[in-house]
């Protein structure tokens, strides 16, 4: 082989190397990356019960009781379509409100209660000054309001 | 006026463009450096939700976003000199790929210090910051394969193969939380919609975006020049100036 | 005007520590960058003997 075509032929073959390994970096990304499920998808059965996983979604309304003289906190988590009740003792994110979104790891007991061992605020992406969420509150409220009547 | 730009093409009359255009950059980062500071720390107000934590966003915005960018405009220098054979093209991409990689770090740091606070985590391996993970391990992987070849031209070749496969990483950075549940939340500023920030807000981050991109102008320009005398030490044109400084 | 004095711009609401912890790397790493830059000419300078610059 000419030393022109044995460069080409490397260029070549480390270019299809590297194709293949992205191919199943990418291939492993897909299947692992799911990074909560959501309540519904829970209900589903689609979760891995029995293993280790995340639950993501909004923390339900009225829902967040602490215990007296423990860290330990109950609350559910919604998609508003379905909601699991939580178990989690430990400190909680500055962030973790009702209404609020949350990912919280752990396992799902045979009572279908998720028992947490990490819970995660997820927030969403708008930042505004406080006066400008209360407007907007204000103006959701109101509206909501006229809505039924 | 008729400018002959593909005289600047050439190494020799890029080095002294270069030498021009440098101050300029710097002056305009540090001024834009200093308006987006004032602006993000005395002008914008506090967040509802995150209070001033959410002031990170003036640097891990930016850093993020050059991350990706200079990524982009590295792979494009390195198959431009891959396909073309022009040296000066390679030179950029060797020049870009430590800012780049120091932007990519910067963007996880950040992004760390802001996760602590307000989820609960420095890190969890989501799609985000796993992809913006394995971007900081490209920039690595090139410098370092450049470095390993002591012939610059079949480095050059050698990087730009990194390079151009590892553009792939960056649609799925940037779509990564649309097309998969992550912590990272979604996009506060996209084309397709109106920017979910409040104006003040938005004003600083895009000032120091502006800042970061003079930045990296002014570092590139300076590394490139560097790198064109360390690789033309021996031609003609580089000892001519040796000559004049003798004088 | 956002703070009242010193102290509250400082410690940014009980954030003080990731704040400045951010803004304090960046800088560091563009002092950083602009040194390692400036050391690898000056190692060019010394091994080639002075290299004027033509646009001085």
């Amino acid at each position: 082989m000419k030393p022109r075509h044995k460069k080409l032929v490397i260029i070549a073959s480390s270019v299809t190397a590297l194709g293949i390994a992205s191919v199943l970096v990418l291939n492993a990304f897909q299947s692992n990356l799911v990074f909560f499920f959501s309540p519904t998808q829970v209900v589903a059965k689609e979760a891995p019960i029995g293993k280790s996983f995340r639950i993501g979604g909004l923390v339900a309304d009225g829902s967040v009781k602490r215990e007296d003289g423990s860290t330990t906190v109950h609350f559910a988590i919604t998609d508003t379509a379905e909601t699991i009740p939580v178990v989690y003792t430990g400190i909680l994110p500055d962030l973790f409100k009702e209404g609020k979104g949350v990912v919280a790891q752990g396992k799902i007991s045979n009572q279908g209660v998720f028992l947490a061992d990490e819970v995660l605020a997820k927030h969403d992406e708008n930042y505004m000054p406080p006066e400008a969420a209360e407007a907007l509150e204000k103006a959701a409220k109101a509206q909501k309001a006229s809505l039924i009547q | 006026m008729a400018i002959n730009w593909f005289k600047y093409s050439s190494p020799a009359s890029f080095y002294t463009l270069a030498g021009k255009m440098i101050p300029i950059f710097v002056i305009a980062a540090v001024i834009f450096l200093v308006a987006g500071l004032y602006i993000g720390f005395f002008v914008a107000p506090t967040d509802f939700q995150q209070g001033e934590a959410y002031r990170i966003i003036f640097i891990h915005v930016p850093a993020a976003w050059m991350s990706m960018f200079l990524y982009v405009v590295m792979a494009f220098w390195a198959a431009i000199g891959l396909a073309f054979n022009t040296r000066l093209s390679s030179m950029f991409a060797t020049a870009i790929a430590p800012t780049g990689a120091m932007f990519t770090f910067l963007a996880l740091w950040t992004g760390a210090l802001w996760g602590k606070p307000m989820w609960g985590t420095w890190w969890v391996w989501d799609a985000r910051l796993t992809s913006e993970l394995i971007l900081f391990f490209l920039y690595i992987g090139f410098m370092s394969l450049q470095a390993a070849i002591d012939d610059p031209r079949r480095a050059d070749k050698a990087g730009a193969i990194i390079a151009i496969v590892g553009v792939v990483n960056i649609p799925i950075i940037y779509f990564s939380v649309q097309w998969w549940n992550t912590l990272h939340q979604g996009a506060s500023v996209s084309i397709n919609q109106a920017p979910a920030m409040a104006s003040t807000m938005l004003t600083g981050m895009l000032v120091m975006v502006l800042a970061s991109w003079m930045y990296s102008i002014a570092v590139i320009l300076k590394r490139v020049r560097v790198i064109i005398l360390e690789r033309e030490s021996h031609s003609a044109w580089v000892t001519e100036l040796q000559k004049k400084g003798a004088v | 005007m956002n703070w009242s004095s010193w102290s509250e711009f400082f410690s940014m609401g009980g954030y003080g520590l990731y704040v400045w912890g951010s803004y304090a790397v960046v800088f560091l790493c563009i002092v950083a960058e602009v040194l390692l830059i400036s050391n690898r000419r000056r190692t060019l300078e010394k091994q080639y003997g002075h290299i004027h610059d033509l646009n001085k």
